[in-house]
């Protein structure tokens, strides 16, 4: 009998990145950021404030070894170790378990720095779209949080929701956002209140003869009006930009867009990564400031 | 800033709004002994001033936790005792 392929929709592809800008650190301040979330975790280093190296994973099921593993990915090749790096700090729901960090900061406080970094000091309004929570976030124009609103309690309007999904369906997740956009009109959203109801929905639907494509357009459109919600209750302020692993499904990006009414910044790298990048120039920002007193 | 801590649900959404600009300033933080279901605790934000946060196992329960001030039909008791004006509630 033939033996059938096992795939695994909702892996998402890990990345390492190294800027071809930078060919030599030394003398360089190097700080880090690790953000371990509840699916991803990155590691990001910072040679005097530009970005040098980051990665980007997925976290396993101990979160000390996936901030080592993702530090260690993020070192490869450059001949530096975890103790060269002089300011460390650890973020996201796992940033108490950061073994090499010299601080923790919470991930509300390090993606609005991250943010103001990656979009640009106008950016107000940030909705971060993590694996398991989502969180609306108002920030100043240097990136400091003036309000937030999150909601962790149900996996509506996260990652996990989108991967529930894209195993039922059998396509990978990150195709989701283009397949949604091939459907003549936009069908009405699927339940917007719970994954679970929506998993069922989105069966029942595939009886009844909808495509693949109108179940994802029905989900990416519920997924939407779940987070805008939020994003409306927190207040909404141009500039708007999304960050976490959602921000890269066009399919939920364009219809948030297209509800409130307003354009999200183009982000300029990885959005996963805005944590981490928050937490090492939060990190630079201390040691300048240790340095300056001493 | 605005923390606000909580959730939304199909019942409603239930958010506990604390001002930590404001709630920086007091001292006693009267609301952590106020409150009944012991929601609010003190901690050192990341900027390093004291301020309360809710509990963090009780913020996807915040509906049945406030249940009994709520059905008061009266201020509830935390923000009868935050001289500061810091707590606000989002139902």
């Amino acid at each position: 009998m033939a033996e059938i392929e096992k795939v695994d929709y909702w892996r998402w592809t890990e990345s390492n990145w190294r800027n071809p800008e930078i060919a030599d650190v030394t003398g360089c301040l190097l700080t880090a950021g690790v953000d371990i979330g509840s699916t991803s975790t990155q590691a990001v280093v910072l040679a005097d404030g530009v970005p040098f190296v980051y990665s980007n994973m997925r976290t396993g099921n101990n979160s000390p070894d996936s901030a080592i593993n993702a530090m260690n990915w993020a070192l490869k090749d450059t001949g530096l170790k975890t103790e060269d790096i002089e300011y460390t700090i650890g973020t996201g729901y796992g940033r108490v378990n950061v073994p090499f960090s010299n601080k923790n900061v919470t991930e509300i406080t390090c993606h609005a720095r991250g943010a103001n970094y990656i979009y640009g000091p106008t950016i107000r309004t940030i909705l971060d779209m993590g694996g398991q929570d989502c969180k609306a976030i108002h920030c100043d124009e240097k990136g400091a949080v003036t309000s937030f609103m999150m909601n962790d309690k149900c996996a509506a309007g996260t990652g996990r929701g989108m991967e529930v999904i894209a195993n039922l369906l059998a396509v990978r997740v990150e195709d989701i956002g283009e397949l949604s956009f091939k459907v003549d009109e936009e069908p009405d959203p699927v339940s917007s209140t719970c994954v679970i109801f929506a998993k069922s929905e989105a069966t029942k639907l595939m009886r009844e003869g909808w495509t693949k494509e109108k179940v994802l357009a029905a989900y990416c459109h519920a997924m939407a009006l779940r987070v805008v919600r939020l994003l409306e209750r927190n207040g909404m302020e141009p500039d708007f930009a999304i960050t976490g692993g959602i921000a890269k499904n066009m399919g939920v990006v364009k219809r948030i867009e297209r509800i409130m009414n307003v354009k999200a910044l183009e982000p300029t790298m990885d959005t996963q990564i805005a944590g981490a990048v928050g937490a090492a120039l939060i990190a630079k920002d201390l040691v300048e400031k240790k340095r300056a007193k001493a | 800033m605005i923390a606000n801590y909580g959730y939304e649900d199909g019942s409603g959404h239930y958010y506990i709004k604390i001002d930590t600009s404001k709630c920086a300033e007091c001292k006693d933080k009267g609301c952590v002994e106020k409150c009944p279901e012991k929601l609010f605790v003190v901690e050192l934000d990341d900027f390093d001033d004291e301020v309360v946060v809710i509990r963090e196992d009780c913020r996807n329960t915040l509906r049945t936790n406030c249940a009994l001030c709520k059905a008061n039909g009266e201020k509830e008791l935390c923000r009868q005792a935050c001289k500061f004006d810091a707590v606000g509630f989002s139902w």
